[in-house]
């Protein structure tokens, strides 16, 4: 870790520093770094509008591309926040599973029916964060490493969803739950809406409060964020509670697209989640996110996929294509921000 | 000397050269025998074969991770190409509910005639099944059903309780009411209604004759998934006298175990019915003898009912007026001696 932040001009700045050019404030900087992210989203949609025409610039694909783009940007934008915070979690995946099955058994269904549907989504939220917490008190006061820890966690989890639902997929039966979630006010459908707002929670929250800056500060160096007075621990359970709440608004999110519950959804959504994060810019070392580029880094994803989709190409020419474009990507704003700074 | 040198050096590129083509032209094929080489699709032979209008038909699967999965979107090619007058999108297999709803939205906005569908989970894609239908395209649900009515026209399914029935009722015959026969399951993924549905067929047939599943295990319809779940099993169970494998891919795996645990005393029977376990059958050499046809051509016949559909025809050996709102495919037994009838249409794993 010593030896990456040597290489890293940005980070030598003290870490306590208010003005330090980190988050999505860092001005040109933050632009730089998100410029090749720009360029490959560019390139992507003039392939989609070239190979595939009306097909690829309609409303309906571009809402088609975010709704497939909601549930992975409300976890990555968790993820960034962990990451910047120098942590990994690799159980969102089944996090998200056993939110969706606590959610959809029958008896928070009944609870459903008879108070609300509300009672689903609060229990799936619940979950989330109570796995969550559970990694970061884990990882902060049981000195766990964050990998083992989470990995720990993905296979508990994803097993106690298998025994809740007995492997089978729940279906879900309250009509207000689809119907709400199902809606399209203005024709933006509401997962998409959600994903939006996570969003600009999650900028507001890294860039423009107390909490955003002391993530950035832990991550970048813990001992010179406890020297200034930050408590490091508490804030790295914080961190990891905040990613497991959006696994768990993630949760509602895809049962409202399945109207299930399964202990198979989410599987590798780690993976995704973890390459939008670092795509995006955030650095995996930590002390270094910004929640535009994972926005991009999940958009880019996204748009990948509905391109070989509408062109009818395999899936694993595009597990390939994604792989470059990791690289790629990565190169391109080590590139530009060495250039810049 | 330098000559020598050099055309050494000639022979080395030329050699290389040579190496190079050869990992390139491998790669081709590879990719090539994909398409539709052996298929065993066909047409029908009436009317119905006639070029009418022309129908767009979208299609989607889970990924072929396994062979009877890789056979299902062949075959469905295969099909497809058979008729000038279908235009089959293939949207490429997945595991990943979201993106299989994603890519069947992208079939509504491109608003295609028809949409053969294979879900990766059939409670999971109702709502976007029904939603097309809302749209006016006609859904064909293959293989794994939906939960609502409303989300398909029509549905074409494997007998996975029929194929327990007929992997026990084979079971009983082969034991000839003897009592306390050792039978052993090995199932595929647990929390498939199909895999539930399977073993409830085979413990029924079984109770029949008085026997009971002593040992079962389930694997994942992988190699390397039956291969770990059959070598659990044999250790569980030191003595078998029979053992239901629901799988011929996974029984590539299970086969393995079964031999490197040198066992040889009882009878296996497979699953599905590819062609690798078909060969051993009719070799009758190795512990399998029998399996229970489960088609790889059940998308195929999905293209062709979604043409029939759309173009408003009726199948031609029924009197109805209308396609049947389901059809129901046969799990026949495939031993020694009807093997030669079945070898034809098994699937490659």
């Amino acid at each position: 870790m010593s030896d990456a932040l040597k290489h890293d001009p940005s980070l030598t700045v003290p870490a306590s520093t208010p003005t330090a050019p980190r988050g999505d404030r860092g001005g040109s900087l933050g632009v730089a770094r998100n410029l090749g992210l720009v360029v490959a989203l560019i390139v992507l949609c003039v392939v989609g509008v070239i190979t595939a025409g009306d097909r690829f610039a309609s409303t309906d694909n571009l809402v088609t591309i975010l709704r497939l783009a909601a549930v992975l940007g409300v976890v990555s934008i968790g993820m960034t926040f962990v990451i910047t915070g120098g942590g990994i979690d690799l159980s969102v995946g089944a996090i998200l599973a056993l939110s969706s099955v606590w959610a959809t058994t029958t008896g928070t269904q009944d609870m459903a029916d008879s108070i609300g549907w509300i009672a689903m989504v609060f229990s799936a939220v619940l979950v989330g964060t109570a796995c969550g917490l559970i990694n970061g008190l884990l990882i902060a006061y049981g000195r766990v490493v964050p990998f083992i820890a989470t990995l720990a966690m993905l296979a508990s989890a994803r097993g106690l969803a298998e025994l809740i639902a007995d492997r089978k997929t729940q279906i879900i039966t309250n009509q207000g739950f689809t119907d709400f979630f199902g809606a399209e006010p203005l024709g933006i459908p509401v997962i998409v809406i959600i994903f939006a707002l996570v969003t600009l929670g999650g900028w507001f929250l890294l860039n423009r409060t107390t909490f955003g800056r002391r993530t950035l500060a832990v991550g970048g160096n813990p001992e010179a964020a406890r020297l200034a007075g930050i408590k490091v621990q508490r804030h790295t359970v914080y961190l990891y509670t905040l990613l497991g709440a959006t696994c768990g608004i993630a949760a509602v999110m895809l049962m409202s697209r399945t109207t299930t519950g399964s202990s198979t959804h989410g599987a590798q959504l780690e993976l995704d989640a973890i390459a939008a994060v670092v795509i995006g810019g955030t650095l995996l070392i930590g002390g270094r996110g910004t929640v535009v580029g994972t926005l991009f880094g999940v958009l880019i994803f996204t748009t990948l996929t509905n391109v070989f989709t509408l062109n009818n190409l395999s899936t694993s020419t595009q597990a390939v294509a994604k792989g470059v474009i990791i690289v790629v990507a990565v190169l391109l704003q080590q590139r530009i921000a060495n250039r810049k700074t | 000397m330098s000559t020598i040198h050099h055309r050494r050096r000639r022979g080395l590129a030329l050699v290389g050269a040579f190496a190079a083509a050869t990992l390139v032209l491998g790669a081709c094929t590879n990719g090539s025998g994909d398409d539709d080489s052996n298929s065993n699709v066909s047409k029908s032979n009436t009317d119905n074969d006639k070029t009418g209008d022309k129908v767009v038909i979208g299609f989607s699967a889970p990924a072929a991770d396994h062979g009877w999965m890789g056979a299902i979107t062949k075959a469905a090619k295969a099909q497809a190409k058979q008729y000038d007058d279908v235009e089959l999108n293939v949207a490429e297999g997945t595991n990943d509910v979201n993106l299989q709803i994603s890519q069947v939205e992208t079939f509504i906005n491109d608003k295609v005639d028809a949409i053969v569908l294979l879900p990766f989970d059939g409670a999971a894609m109702t709502a976007v099944a029904r939603k097309a239908m809302d749209a006016g395209i006609v859904v064909i649900n293959v293989d794994r059903e939906f939960n609502s009515p409303f989300a398909a026209r029509s549905t074409v399914l494997g007998d996975n309780y029929g194929m327990g029935v007929s992997a026990g009722t084979f079971v009983c015959d082969d034991a000839k009411g003897a009592k306390g026969k050792k039978v052993a399951e090995i199932a595929g993924i647990d929390s498939l209604p199909l895999t539930q549905d399977r073993s409830k067929g085979f413990a029924d047939a079984l109770k029949k004759c008085g026997l009971k599943v002593d040992n079962r295990v389930a694997a994942e319809f992988t190699v390397e998934s039956g291969e770990k779940a059959a070598s659990n099993l044999l250790q569980a169970a030191p003595k078998i006298d029979y053992l239901w494998n629901h799988d011929d891919d996974q029984g590539v795996g299970v086969l393995a175990a079964i031999k490197n645990a040198n066992r040889d005393e009882f009878v296996m029977i497979g699953g599905a019915g590819s062609a690798n376990v078909m060969r051993d059958i009719k070799a009758d050499n190795t512990v399998l003898k029998a399996t229970v046809i489960y088609p790889s051509t059940q998308a195929a016949d999905g293209i062709k009912l979604a043409r029939l559909i759309v173009q408003g025809k009726s199948m031609s050996d029924l009197a109805e007026i209308e396609v049947p709102r389901q059809i129901k495919l046969a799990a026949p037994v495939v031993t020694k001696d009807n093997v030669d009838t079945y070898i034809k249409s098994a699937f490659e794993s």
